[in-house]
């Protein structure tokens, strides 16, 4: 039963695959993405980019604020929880929520435990920064992974990096003879059945997708190019000039990522992009907790 | 044969794999010159329905798939490629969709059932499925799970509300491409 639920809600992460999860914070917003042609909308208060601007600890959304937004779409909600609060997560589960974030946005709640996912029926997606992490929130019963990013910084920097690393890391996996397999297992602190599934699928077991710092539709079709299965947009859309427009073209941009001609055109007129902010003046690194 | 696959988002790859698993030829359509090419079948997949309606429009595809379907091109539609057959969107099945019909994720499941003409313990797989409502004299009903109809027939259209896609019984692929196998015939 339990193995049914596993698969299941890796099956619901197939079906989200070639599409965009928008993070939004009203049910307005969450109606313009969908509008816009979003797979799926991340429930949240605050947008990571005021989340950095806030400071403090910042938690789990008002459940009240996220049924709103389940209210007013069709496509699946999601939201985060604290890496490690488990009991924020049986709330979410409670209000049945279609996807819950085990998320590094968040100030952790555990710096040594996850959340035990297995526990719980409904799904969960987990930040990576490379394979070895990966594949621990695998194990620990996430059935999606994205990049880790740095959110809130409309710089896709670092996003870039965790997806090259873990893409070349499978393709280092898949090279090795079976015996070879051990070894890597104990290197990557991860149980050998995982890495032997990478070893011949030449993939991750579960669907990947990227997220952090993704602002343009150039930036969503470098993350396809690269080998991401979908894009998370954050902060991008909604702290954009026109949200509406922007959401709207890196949807396209997601489903026609190698089509240059086409992404120039989606690219004019888009207004402001989000401003950003460069690495070196990052204060918080979100990307290091939870690994 | 060559068939077509409507590439714009969500299982399109896990179709490809049981086309080519069974000695045919997919190609993905994204846009108008990807759709312009000779074809036997169209397969829509499962994901987003809204999603996939606006990129249809968005693309130009929507009248151009709708006009070839209903000339008589065979097709097969698949959870949220039900969806988008039904009326209110593409329109070419005389049916009826509730999206969403079994609740949120929690509510997705597993079951096994008869398909008629396709068999008997199809293991059929529900992920925030839609089921069908209900449906004009055209349309067969081909499964009926706890008294709702989720797989029909009207000609050379078929739809379920499962993802044959998903598991290893590719009877329903096979019962599909005997469709567009015959489709001159009819």
């Amino acid at each position: 039963m339990k193995q049914d639920r596993q698969q299941l809600n890796r099956q619901l992460a197939q079906m989200l695959k070639g599409g965009v999860i928008m993070d939004v914070t009203t049910p307005e917003q969450a109606r313009i993405a969908e509008e816009a042609g979003a797979c799926a909308v991340m429930a949240l208060e605050r947008i990571p980019a005021d989340i950095r601007a806030a400071g403090g600890v910042s938690r789990m959304s008002d459940p009240k604020m996220i049924r709103g937004i389940q209210e007013a779409v069709t496509i699946p909600v999601m939201a985060k929880c604290r890496i490690g609060h488990f009991v924020e997560a049986q709330i979410l589960e409670a209000i049945e929520i279609d996807y819950i974030d085990e998320s590094e946005v968040l100030s952790p709640a555990d710096d040594v435990y996850h959340i035990d996912k297995r526990q719980f029926k409904v799904p969960f997606v987990c930040g990576a920064r490379d394979l070895g992490e990966a594949l621990r929130r695998i194990n620990e019963g996430a059935t999606m992974i994205r990049t880790k990013g740095e959110p809130g910084t409309g710089d896709v920097v670092q996003a870039v990096r965790h997806m090259r690393k873990m893409q070349s890391e499978i393709r280092r996996v898949q090279s090795m003879s079976e015996d070879e397999l051990y070894e890597a297992a104990k290197q990557l602190q991860v149980p050998y059945d995982l890495v032997l599934e990478v070893h011949r699928n030449g993939k991750l077991p579960v669907v990947n997708f990227a997220a952090g710092g993704v602002a343009t539709p150039a930036d969503a079709a470098l993350m396809m190019q690269l080998g991401a299965e979908g894009v998370f947009v954050g902060s991008g859309i909604f702290k954009s000039g026109n949200p509406k427009k922007r959401a709207a073209a890196i949807v396209q941009a997601v489903t026609n990522y190698r089509d240059a001609k086409l992404i120039a055109q989606l690219s004019e007129d888009l207004g402001e992009a989000m401003v950003g902010i460069n690495p070196q003046e990052i204060k918080l690194i979100m990307e290091e907790r939870g690994k | 044969m060559k068939i077509a696959v409507l590439a714009l988002q969500g299982a399109f790859v896990e179709h490809e794999a049981v086309l080519r698993q069974l000695g045919h030829t997919p190609f993905e359509v994204r846009k108008l010159e990807d759709w312009n090419q000779p074809k036997d079948g169209l397969i829509l997949p499962g994901g987003e329905s809204t999603t996939m309606m606006r990129l249809l429009k968005d693309e130009g595809l929507f009248e151009p798939i709708r006009q070839e379907i209903l000339a008589g091109l065979p097709v097969m539609g698949t959870c949220a490629g039900m969806i988008l057959l039904a009326k209110g969107r593409l329109e070419c099945m005389d049916i009826e969709v509730l999206r969403n019909a079994y609740g949120r994720q929690l509510g997705s499941f597993n079951t096994v059932g008869r398909v008629d003409e396709v068999g008997e313990d199809v293991l059929m797989t529900f992920i925030r499925a839609p089921y069908i409502q209900s449906y004009q004299e055209s349309v067969r009903p081909l499964a009926v799970v706890d008294g709702r109809t989720v797989a029909a027939r009207q000609g050379n259209r078929i739809a379920c509300s499962f993802h044959p896609e998903l598991t290893d019984d590719t009877r329903w692929h096979r019962y599909f491409l005997r469709i567009c196998e015959t489709k001159d015939k009819q």
